[in-house]
């Protein structure tokens, strides 16, 4: 039941009508930008006179249901995955996701963290990566553009990944979300890990459950 | 006949305003030294809107987002455009100064009833600053009205033709200048956009909007400076004799708004509505006063 669907192009690509909207929808993103990571910094200048994003109809937006894009800018934290879950499923659909940065894609420089997740797509659906440490605003520019192309051919589909997949998203979230004890105790008995040097087995460590203990 | 007039002249408010919405987002990108969105944005923004799935909290929320464009589209059935008016009347300032609360008293319902506490604070803003430029403009219709006897757009119109000097900006500057205080108040504008606040109420009013709802609102926004730049034309400026030069004169008074929103901060809202009252209701009591000695 918990496993990725196999889902075939056609299926989930949007039809004729839909085409017409995703003309509008590509042409005005309102993004909303979860500033927790080191990228919010580059946003201003991609937003001011310099690189000016609302020539492509992008602009800032206050809360979740407003909003087209969420911006998921630099590294997430166990705690502030919850919080990016329910505001990702607070915004109406169509709906897409950026992740900024290389953090959101493989953990950057906080790979090996207990505090962190590595994957964003594991537990949200990610539509585009903007790789870089950080994207420049030209980086970022074209990201936008290519995101619109993408939402308008009706390829940048997921929020429908998420609607069929959800038990395994939601497997993948409660897997990280449950892991409730606190950083500093209570003492596991005899269960200290040694230091596990690739990134697999640290991988493993944070999805196994059991509190990556260093 | 009627019916298509009617829908026809709605639709007109809208588009001229949603043009308008474009045009501001420009002047405000040009002051900023950006290049800006293009002119036909905000009907794109309006579409894409309408395109999405909604949250709806409660059932007087779809109620009173519904009530609030109306009470401004019905508003704007008696606004005279270059003396063309969509229903048989001689355009009733009282009408539309009725009709006009209507509209934000709708969206005041709607998006309380969405039950976010910012929401809450915005319309509480909201109706405090209405408070706030109620009063000088209330004071200078009263005072036109007295002035000239009668409280009819079409006639007020009339009663202006005849060139620049007799427009009423001309032989009425404070009062004049107390309205376009109270228009920048009334369309929500900086400084005086304390409900809105994005980065401190995330957006108030708005805050739980999403989809339809928004499109909604944006197609409310557009019908209000319609209408309210429209009254500040058919009062001051003479009215029109083309649609054309209507549009245009309203486009002017849009940009002057515009404008200021670019370079002014945020006021609070005590400071605003005592701003309001002390210089707008001060310079609108000037002008009755000598309105009355003349």
């Amino acid at each position: 039941m918990s496993e990725l669907l196999e889902i075939s192009r056609e299926e989930i690509i949007d039809g004729k009508w839909e085409r017409i909207l995703n003309f509008f929808r590509s042409r005005s993103l309102w993004m909303l930008y979860y500033c927790t990571g080191c990228g919010a910094v580059e946003l201003p200048p991609t937003m001011t006179s310099r690189f000016d994003m609302e020539r492509f109809g992008i602009g800032p937006m206050a809360t979740p249901r407003q909003a087209d894009i969420l911006l998921v800018t630099g590294y997430v934290s166990v705690k502030t995955l919850k919080r990016i879950i329910r505001t990702y499923e607070q915004m109406p659909e169509p709906k897409w996701v950026v992740g900024f940065g290389s953090c959101p894609i493989d953990g950057g420089i906080y790979w090996n963290s207990y505090a962190t997740i590595n994957h964003l797509e594991k537990y949200i659906p990610v539509d585009l990566s903007l790789g870089g440490c950080m994207p420049r605003p030209q980086a970022v520019i074209d990201g936008f553009t290519k995101l619109m192309k993408l939402i308008e051919k009706g390829e940048a589909v997921g929020y429908k990944k998420y609607r069929l997949n959800h038990d395994w998203y939601k497997r993948n979230q409660r897997e990280v979300l449950e892991r409730t004890e606190p950083v500093l105790g209570p003492p596991a008995k005899g269960q200290a890990r040694a230091f596990a040097r690739d990134v697999e087995s640290v991988e493993l460590s944070h999805i196994s459950g059991s509190g990556g203990e260093k | 006949m009627i019916v298509l007039q009617t829908i026809g002249a709605a639709a007109l408010a809208m588009a001229i305003g949603l043009l308008f919405m474009g045009i501001g987002r420009i002047v405000t990108a040009r002051l900023q030294r950006r290049v800006g969105p293009p002119v036909w944005q905000c009907y794109i923004d309006v579409v894409k809107c309408f395109s999405r799935k909604s949250t709806s909290h409660h059932f007087v929320m779809d109620l009173g987002s519904i009530m609030g464009l109306a009470g401004l589209v019905a508003a704007a059935m008696f606004m005279p455009v270059a003396g063309w008016l969509p229903l048989q009347s001689t355009g009733p300032l009282l009408v539309i100064l009725y009709l006009m609360p209507i509209g934000y008293l709708g969206m005041a319902m709607g998006v309380s009833a969405s039950g976010n506490p910012l929401a809450a604070i915005g319309i509480g803003r909201a109706l405090t600053m209405m408070v706030g430029y109620e009063v000088p403009f209330a004071i200078l219709l009263l005072g036109l009205v007295a002035t000239f006897g009668t409280s009819s757009l079409v006639a007020l119109n009339q009663l202006q033709a005849g060139g620049l000097l007799a427009w009423n900006a001309v032989r009425m500057p404070f009062g004049f200048v107390a309205a376009l205080i109270a228009l920048q108040a009334m369309l929500a504008e900086k400084p005086f956009d304390a409900m809105i606040a994005p980065a401190e109420i995330a957006s108030g009013p708005m805050v739980e909007l999403g989809g339809k709802f928004l499109g909604l609102a944006f197609l409310q926004h557009s019908v209000a400076i319609f209408i309210e730049t429209g009254l500040v034309v058919n009062m001051f400026l003479g009215g029109a004799t083309s649609i054309w030069i209507f549009f245009v004169k309203q486009l002017v008074l849009y940009t002057i708004v515009m404008a200021f929103n670019g370079i002014y901060a945020r006021y609070r809202v005590e400071q605003a509505t005592r701003f309001l009252w002390i210089f707008a209701g001060s310079l609108a009591f000037v002008q009755l006063v000598i309105n009355v000695l003349k």
